[in-house]
């Protein structure tokens, strides 16, 4: 199939920036949505130009680099897929795609597509662990944590980092990212003892770091590429409240 | 030279916790008085990055991504090997160390792997405490699940995402430290060298991926945990960013590199769907135990795989291996998937699979049955094929996928150049020729959260803190030279792109160099190898400017360092006139199929030592001593 | 103090504050509802609200200290929420945010100016044309002067489109309550959202029904 893509070009941060148009040919179904981008790259580096600059890494939809707003919809809007596990044919010959990178102001622009996520990473270096030292630990079945609570924590830690939760937002709200964190080690026993101490001031960091406030959209659930549930921003709402109490 | 890996002796059960005593301590004061720089912050190198900062080492973290939370152990699945017996199956650390050794088929230390066996226990506490979500029973204990190359349930798993879990849980520790401030985080920066000075290491020099500035780091000591380089086949089951660079950087300066022709070649994974392909997809190799592998008889049979008949099917691996069919071992299984397809009559896109059929168990068992068991597995296919596994076989073939090999180190985890240590995949240490499922994920925390601490200080607390500064003339000189480097790059102007030079390299090394190896196929690598590097170096177009985030660069110095590393693999694979392992030889190989250990001649270890592009690298040999577990055939029968 | 400060503290203010007043809003409406009894359900009503003295200006004050509540962080949280994302996207598609979310300063604003213009209008009495008097018990005539200000097309209009935005903003904002405060998970919230909205078209209507049927003539003197 033929494809018209209208992607954003930004040289650098504090260059402007726009969208520009490029043609993509004989585009198998079978290839994903980087691959048919590697090909446009291809031909734009025989033509000189330079090719499209964007994040991406495993391609198996874990590491969490690839960030691309598809026609609106950050990874493109299929259920539970990351833009590397988009395949082209979710898409139709003589498409316009517009391809866009995750914008909010927590997430200034590096190039083209690729965007500085740095501050997800401020916000779990604000509490997001427990704070248990290497080795001298107790055997790992000293502390009991029955399946339901288990499995509650893995729903909540399956969050792959993306951010695509931020660029979904209209606020620009970090909060399913860091509601995700605050809650898998809430539920956990050997992550009560910081619980209160951590849902301050992750969501402080939230706040510092420029990310707007939640106002319950859910467009974040709906943007996940994992499916993390805002059931954890309500849990982080219920800490936080636990936390003022005590 | 005889390389001398420097293990304890004495029995073996009392190695490691005898060399812990003998090691030197630093004094708590003192340690902040000394830098250590870390790159890579997979599994390995966030857990050490974390753990020597705890300790109070100034310490540096370097990562290619964006953030140290994306490197590639976060892909593995499976889970994780520790010798709890918590199931009460006969589990023991000297069971585990049995099964690591034989798994790698008698080609790693004794004393190497008797320590991962001892700690591997400590990282499972240590993990819980982290709040990794081990999936557990309704009484609340940790469940463990049974995996290839042994006969005890000793897997911890978290879903189907275990490495993802295990390295967040790392990150988290590492998060801390950054807020603590004991570790000084530095992502998208890429390693380009490393810096030597008086045969010690000392820093390294990068490139902020971001501006495009060359600098150097220095430190007291450098620690390497930048994963395998199984990247050199083009597509594998790694990331696209995973590259040899930084361990060919350093072999470069010095360090040896061992047994860089044992990879793991792992037989389920999604075929290639065309010339498109950028990276292939692991599906668990669980699946073959209901499912059954077979090719059409017939060459060339083009029917869908539903209108084959019965009788015109070849089920190869019931076939060849009746005792195990299915179940072969991951070696055999991906060579007999070779061989059919070989002899025309592989199925799907040029031909390269091979069907995995569950229709026998979905009828035996019930499709409910069989989606509780693998669901999320056939949605990824689906996902990938658009093709519904329930209703037609599943199409695999096999990908290289981890890399055995790596920089020689001695038990201390360090190279022959003192003050560079070299941990999990990027190390050669544990796995000999083949690696056991659910190894990897335990032998980078091992060494990230359990070795280094100790080890390290060993080496620290003979040496003078901050000897030396950026100023230093090695460090401008190194500095120079990535510079000068780069340039030539953008000065080529050529006519092929890199990822067309990289597809190129790739084709050689999987038909030559891949799945089976034999004389003839390894001298042809070698002819072409040279070639595709002289092409590379007069015909490369790398677009852009140096001063910018720009990734044909980046991919470029990958290839460039790959298309040298590709021939020293080779020959490392000519050399070795045996099969073991990973690494199989058509020369060499039992009636029945099975690989042919050669332990007369090729009991060692082989660590290369550079001598510049083109010229012969010199081999040295660690002998390999077995006092423990004696050497036999490897068999599964 | 911390909680005016935090993106979650403020977040709980404000939905405690918007819940105070849907409670008031019901209770109101429910009060007010009496005029279909006629002019002797109302004015009673009235009058028993006016005997309560001291009371009712505590329940006022307590109402004007959660819409400033409200209305200060809802401005403030709007005002950073569009900093922290300024520019769109070229395609703009949002899968599960919904007009009212969307649309909850624009509705809150609406409300605002309406409640303004309701207090001078029926409270304070103050806009033009207003019936002030007293009926045959010495009672306010609450009835005569909503009857006949209802009369009129144009006022009857401003309340309608006034609780369409209230219905907007309910539909919304009552769900969100019960996330806020984390009185919620994954199974209940769908049931939570429907009722939520179940409310509101109730109070839509029980609000919507006075000067429609007024001014269909229904309900006359």
């Amino acid at each position: 199939m033929n494809l018209t893509l209208h992607v954003w070009r930004q040289k650098g941060p504090n260059a402007p920036g726009k969208l520009e148009t490029y043609d993509a040919h004989n585009v198998s179904p079978d290839q994903s949505f980087l691959e048919m981008l590697d090909e446009v790259n291809e031909g734009l580096i025989r033509k000189g130009v330079e090719p499209i600059a964007f994040d991406h890494d495993c391609r198996e939809g874990i590491c969490g680099m690839c960030s691309q707003v598809i026609n609106g919809v950050p990874h493109g809007g299929q259920d539970r897929t990351t833009v590397c596990q988009l395949h082209m044919r979710s898409f139709k010959d003589g498409d316009n795609i517009f391809i866009e990178p995750w914008r909010a102001t927590a997430f200034p622009i590096v190039k083209d597509l690729v965007v500085d996520r740095g501050n997800l990473d401020v916000i779990i270096q604000a509490g997001g662990y427990t704070s248990c030292h290497t080795g001298g630990i107790a055997d790992g079945n000293a502390l009991l944590i029955p399946k339901p609570e288990a499995d509650y924590a893995m729903d909540a830690a399956e969050c792959i980092g993306c951010g695509a939760c931020v660029a979904g937002c209209p606020n620009g709200s970090a909060m399913l990212f860091t509601s995700a964190k605050v809650a898998q080690l809430a539920v956990l026993p050997q992550g009560k003892a910081e619980a209160a101490a951590r849902v301050n001031n992750m969501t402080e960091a939230l706040k510092d770091c420029g990310f707007g406030n939640c106002t319950n959209h859910y467009e974040c659930q709906a943007s996940c590429p994992k499916g993390i549930n805002v059931k954890f921003i309500a849990k982080l709402n219920r800490e936080y409240l636990k936390a003022i109490a005590s | 030279m005889i390389l001398d890996g420097k293990c304890p002796t004495g029995p073996i059960e009392k190695t490691w916790d005898k060399h812990r005593f003998d090691l030197k301590l630093v004094n708590p004061a003192n340690k902040r008085k000394y830098k250590v720089i870390v790159v890579g912050t997979g599994l390995a190198g966030g857990a050490a990055a974390a753990s020597l900062g705890e300790l109070g080492y100034q310490v540096e973290a370097f990562c290619y991504q964006d953030s140290p939370r994306r490197a590639h152990s976060i892909a593995a699945q499976g889970g994780r090997n520790a010798a709890k017996n918590y199931p009460n199956d006969g589990d023991s650390i000297y069971r585990l160390f049995y099964d690591t050794i034989k798994g790698g088929d008698f080609r790693a230390r004794e004393a190497d792997v008797w320590r991962l066996a001892q700690v591997s226990n400590n990282i499972i506490d240590q993990c819980v405490a982290q709040g990794v979500p081990f999936a557990r029973d309704y009484a609340g204990y940790l469940d463990n699940r049974s995996f290839g190359g042994a006969q005890v349930s000793r897997t911890f798993y978290a879903r189907g995402q275990t490495g993802q879990q295990l390295l967040l849980g790392a990150y988290s520790a590492l998060a801390r430290q950054i807020k603590a401030g004991t570790v000084k985080m530095f992502p998208r920066t890429e390693m380009l060298d490393l810096i030597v000075v008086d045969g010690e290491a000392k820093g390294i020099t990068i490139r902020d991926l971001v501006t495009g500035e060359v600098r150097a780091h220095v430190a007291d000591a450098v620690v390497l945990c930048t994963g395998g380089y199984v990247n050199v086949f083009y597509l594998s089951t790694n990331a696209m960013g995973c590259s040899v660079t930084a361990a060919w950087k350093a072999h470069k300066k010095g360090a040896f590199f061992a047994n860089p022709c044992y990879t793991q070649i792992h037989p389920t994974c999604i075929p290639q769907s065309g010339d498109h392909q950028s990276k292939l997809t692991l599906m668990s190799e669980s699946l073959r135990n209901d499912g059954r592998c077979w090719a059409p008889k017939k060459q060339g049979d083009n029917r869908k795989p539903g209108d084959i008949p019965e009788e015109d099917r070849d089920y190869y691996l019931e076939r060849k291996y009746p005792s195990f069919g299915n179940l072969a071992p991951r070696d055999i299984a991906s060579r007999a998937a070779k061989e059919q397809c070989d002899d025309n009559r592989g199925v799907g896109p040029g031909g390269r699979g091979v069907y995995l059929d569950f229709a026998a168990s979905i009828k035996r068992l019930g499709e409910h049955t069989i989606r509780e068991r693998y669901g999320n597995l056939f949605e990824m296919y689906e996902k990938i094929t658009d093709e519904n596994a329930y209703k037609q076989p599943m199409r695999i073939y096999p990908a290289p996928h981890y890399s055995m090999g790596g920089l020689w180190v001695d038990y201390n985890c360090m190279s022959n150049i003192p003050g560079l240590f070299v941990l999990g995949e990027a190390n050669f240490s544990v796995h000999g020729a083949n690696r056991l499922g659910a190894s990897a994920l335990m032998q980078g925390l091992a060494d990230g959260y359990f070795v280094i601490p100790y080890t390290i200080g060993g080496y620290l607390a003979q040496t003078k803190p901050g000897a030396v500064s950026v100023d230093h003339a090695e460090c401008k000189r190194s500095v120079e030279e990535v510079n000068g480097n780069i340039k030539k790059l953008f000065s080529i102007k050529g006519k092929k792109t890199v990822s067309e030079l990289y597809r190129a390299l790739g084709k050689v090394m999987w038909e030559n160099v891949g799945m089976a190896r034999s004389d003839a196929s390894l001298k042809t690598a070698l002819k072409e190898i040279p070639k595709l590097r002289d092409e590379f170096w007069n015909n490369v177009n790398v677009s852009g400017e140096g001063g910018d985030f720009n990734q044909q660069l980046e991919n470029a110095g990958r290839l460039a360092d790959f298309l040298e590393f590709a021939e020293l693999l080779s020959k490392d694979a000519l050399h070795r006139e045996e099969s073991c392992g990973g690494h199989f030889r058509v020369e060499h190989q039992m009636p029945d199929g099975e690989a042919q250990r050669d332990d007369v001649n090729f009991c060692y270890a082989a660590a290369w030592e550079s001598k510049g592009v083109g010229n012969e690298p010199e081999l040295h040999k660690e002998p390999l001593k077995f006092e423990n577990v004696h050497l036999a055939i490897r068999s599964y029968k | 103090m911390q909680m005016l400060n935090s993106t979650v503290g403020r977040k709980i203010l404000m939905s405690i504050s918007g819940q105070g007043m849907v409670l008031f809003a019901i209770v109101h409406m429910m009060g007010n509802s009496s005029i279909f009894v006629g002019p002797n359900g109302i004015n009673a009503y009235a009058q028993h609200l006016h005997d309560l003295g001291p009371l009712v200006w505590v329940f006022r004050l307590v109402m004007l200290a959660f819409l400033l509540v409200h209305l200060t962080f809802g401005i403030m949280l709007t005002l950073e929420n569009n900093a922290a994302n300024p520019t769109g996207y070229a395609v703009n598609k949002k899968i599960k945010a919904t007009f009212s979310s969307e649309t909850m300063i624009w509705t809150g604003l609406t409300l605002l100016a309406f409640i303004i213009y309701h207090i001078l209008h029926f409270t304070a009495r103050v806009t033009p044309g207003v019936v002030k008097g007293v009926d045959a018990l010495g009672r306010y005539d609450v009835f005569t002067m909503v009857t006949s200000a209802f009369h009129n097309a144009g006022t009857a209009l401003i309340y309608v489109v006034a609780m369409a935005a209230l219905f907007l903003h309910l539909s919304h904002g009552i769900q969100s309550f019960f996330q806020t405060l984390g009185w919620n998970n994954d199974k209940t919230q769908p049931g939570i959202t429907m009722a939520g909205k179940a409310v509101s078209f109730v109070l839509l209507a029980g609000y919507v029904l006075i000067p429609v049927s007024i001014l269909a003539g229904i309900l006359t003197k």
